[in-house]
């Protein structure tokens, strides 16, 4: 019985009761996230982190949203009022509905009803999460360009640019996946996952999502879109009160949906890790939750890590590493489980599966070498010094060390 | 090319630095494992102990010269050294004092010698706390306090006057206006000889010398 057929006899209310409580979540969530990454990254930094508005400053949060609630709203001018209006909530819806087709727990006894904390499982989920994220986008673009203003307009190309570009190295990631579970649905993902997760068996794709799910979310490293001293606040920048705090809710709430998103390809979900199946049974089910709150943690901590450990990239360089480096490495990777795939299920022999993926490491290991090779041709090439030419007309001299280097060199 | 040398002819240290120096070799990060190290570093900080000094309830020392709030201070029998130059309103960069002088008169003598200050304002919302009006003082009336929590809420406050930065009386100072000490003048004041307040200082009526 998969997780389609547990959730289709729900009543109605539960259906509503589901809705408010994966909503309810989100924001309690983010509320909790923005508390714990400015005292992980401050911790990091050898600070304290807000520590003043309640026990250990976890009310910190809540505190600075009534006070942007509290805060005069401006439309600027220039600005397109209607569209200035609708992106925020453009970009805040689509993050939450991402959520509904993630389930949260296995299945549980909810108040007498046998469910499963999902609120749909539709037979193409996980392409529904990439068509949400898609559409946010359109708010990302219509804040930057209603605003009326430069950098915002300049903000929300660039955020809109990255998140489009590393979308198809997420979706292609994604593509392991489902070859490997033969569905899209999320909760037959996971059922799939019951021997092994896919952290394990497709490690390439789950690399590649990692990286590209910090892209997506327009985080450090890759927050080029909020790149202080380039651009302002990039797309937010004339944004003020409750829009503003509409942004910031979303880009938590993207945060949160993509890495319960990665909890549910690669790690396996609700469902507890290897060794400690007998917890599923516990608080009737609902122990599961915790499960996969701790992944969906994990993952929380590993965008704060990234944060505060690297410096934001060049424009190019992000644009380069997602365009030449995360895609074809992608293709390749699709390319090679498909085949294994195809060899599994056509009842090919031990030997040609081993023969291939023999074959598929050798190529790897051959191609880096080149690679490598080529490098340091290049840099002997470039560190050749072109000899000057004896000028016709007075120069000054050169600073000692080079001319030390000139004399040598002849 | 080398007639032309404008550079002085490098002496022997500065060739052998040369010869020595390590040259600039590509910008190539190092390997994928040495760029994880940072991630360690920032994990292992994590577990240490925080710089952060918790200012309200913890106070922080601050170094014995800090430039805090200014004082006018006074002579050993009370007497204030101000004596109403305003070259501290004139070296002040930021325009922040204010002097008013005055003479001083029989009845009414505030400081030894000719004049004191009859105002003396300072405006904690322009100082920027360089020291140069301490510099400027000849008599070393004002000097700088280590006391730095003067941030208030009205401009009105931030205005402090003469009242509010004057040393407070210690023990053997009379509260001026007083006569100065008998048989001296302001150069016994300025030469630091006077050390306590003389009986016949104690007078309502003051000023007689």
């Amino acid at each position: 019985m998969n997780n389609a057929s547990i959730i289709l006899d729900d009543p109605t209310w539960v259906i509503v009761a589901k809705g408010v409580l994966v909503f309810a979540l989100c924001v309690v969530l983010t509320l909790l996230s923005v508390w714990g990454e400015r005292r992980i990254v401050a911790r990091m930094q050898m600070r304290m982190g807000p520590n003043r508005v309640g026990p250990f400053g976890l009310i910190q949060a809540l505190a600075d949203g009534v006070k942007l609630a509290l805060k005069e709203d401006i439309i600027p001018a220039a600005a397109d009022r209607a569209v200035f209006v609708i992106a925020p909530i453009i970009s805040v819806t689509t993050c939450f509905m991402a959520f509904a087709v993630i389930p949260l727990t296995g299945e549980v006894n909810f108040f007498g009803e046998q469910t499963i904390m999902q609120l749909t499982d539709l037979p193409v989920g996980v392409l529904y999460v990439l068509a949400t994220a898609s559409i946010g986008v359109y708010g990302i673009v219509l804040a930057g360009w209603s605003s009326g203003s430069t950098y915002p307009l300049l903000g929300g190309l660039r955020s809109s640019a990255q998140v489009i570009s590393y979308e198809i190295a997420m979706g292609l990631s994604f593509v392991g996946v489902f070859i490997y579970a033969g569905s899209m649905s999320t909760g037959d993902i996971i059922a799939a996952q019951s021997t092994w997760w896919n952290v394990v068996v497709l490690f390439p794709s789950f690399a590649i999502y990692v990286i590209s799910m910090v892209g997506e979310t327009n985080r450090a490293p890759f927050d080029l879109a909020e790149a202080e001293g380039e651009l302002v606040g990039g797309f937010h920048t004339e944004y003020s009160s409750l829009k503003f705090a509409l942004f910031f809710l979303a880009e938590y709430v993207n945060i949160i949906a993509v890495s319960a998103l990665a909890t549910t390809l690669f790690l396996g979900g609700p469902s507890a890790p290897p060794g400690l199946g007998f917890t599923s049974a516990w608080l009737g089910g609902w122990f599961s939750f915790i499960w996969f709150f701790l992944k969906v943690l994990a993952f929380f901590f590993f965008f704060v890590w990234l944060r505060g450990t690297l410096p934001r990239l060049r424009y190019d360089q992000f644009m380069k590493f997602g365009w030449k480096v995360l895609i074809p490495v992608n293709i390749a990777w699709i390319l090679v489980v498909a085949t294994l795939r195809l060899l599994t299920q056509q009842g090919a022999s031990q030997f040609v599966i081993a023969g291939f993926t023999g074959a598929v490491v050798l190529a790897v290991l051959g191609a880096m070498t080149i690679y490598d090779r080529s490098k340091i041709k290049t840099e002997e090439r470039a560190n050749q010094v072109e000899p000057m030419p004896e000028p016709s007309f007075p120069v000054p001299a050169l600073p000692t060390s080079l001319a030390l280097k000139e004399k040598e060199g002849n | 090319m080398s007639e032309f040398h404008l550079e002085p002819k490098p002496s022997g240290a500065i060739q052998k630095a040369a010869e020595q120096s390590v040259p600039v070799t590509g910008t190539e990060p190092s390997g994928f494992f040495t760029q994880l190290k940072g991630f360690w570093v920032t994990f292992s900080t994590m577990f240490k102990k925080p710089n952060t000094i918790e200012y309200p309830e913890v106070k922080p020392e601050v170094a014995p010269r800090f430039h805090g709030r200014h004082q006018l201070n006074r002579y050993e029998d009370g007497l204030e050294k101000c004596i109403g130059c305003e070259l501290c309103a004139w070296a002040c960069p930021a325009d922040a004092i204010y002097v008013e002088g005055e003479n001083n008169t029989e009845g009414n003598q505030i400081s030894p010698g000719e004049r004191h200050a009859k105002v003396y304002q300072i405006n904690y919302l322009r100082c920027i706390f360089c020291g140069l009006c301490i510099e400027a003082c000849p008599t070393r009336a004002l000097t700088m306090t280590n006391e730095y929590e003067i941030a208030d809420d009205t401009r009105q406050k931030l205005i402090w006057e003469k009242e509010d930065l004057l040393a407070p009386l210690r023990a053997g100072m009379l509260m001026p206006p007083h006569p100065m000490y008998p048989e001296s003048d302001h150069h016994n004041y300025y030469r630091n000889e006077i050390k306590e307040s003389h009986p016949s200082q104690e007078t309502k009526a003051g000023g007689q010398n």
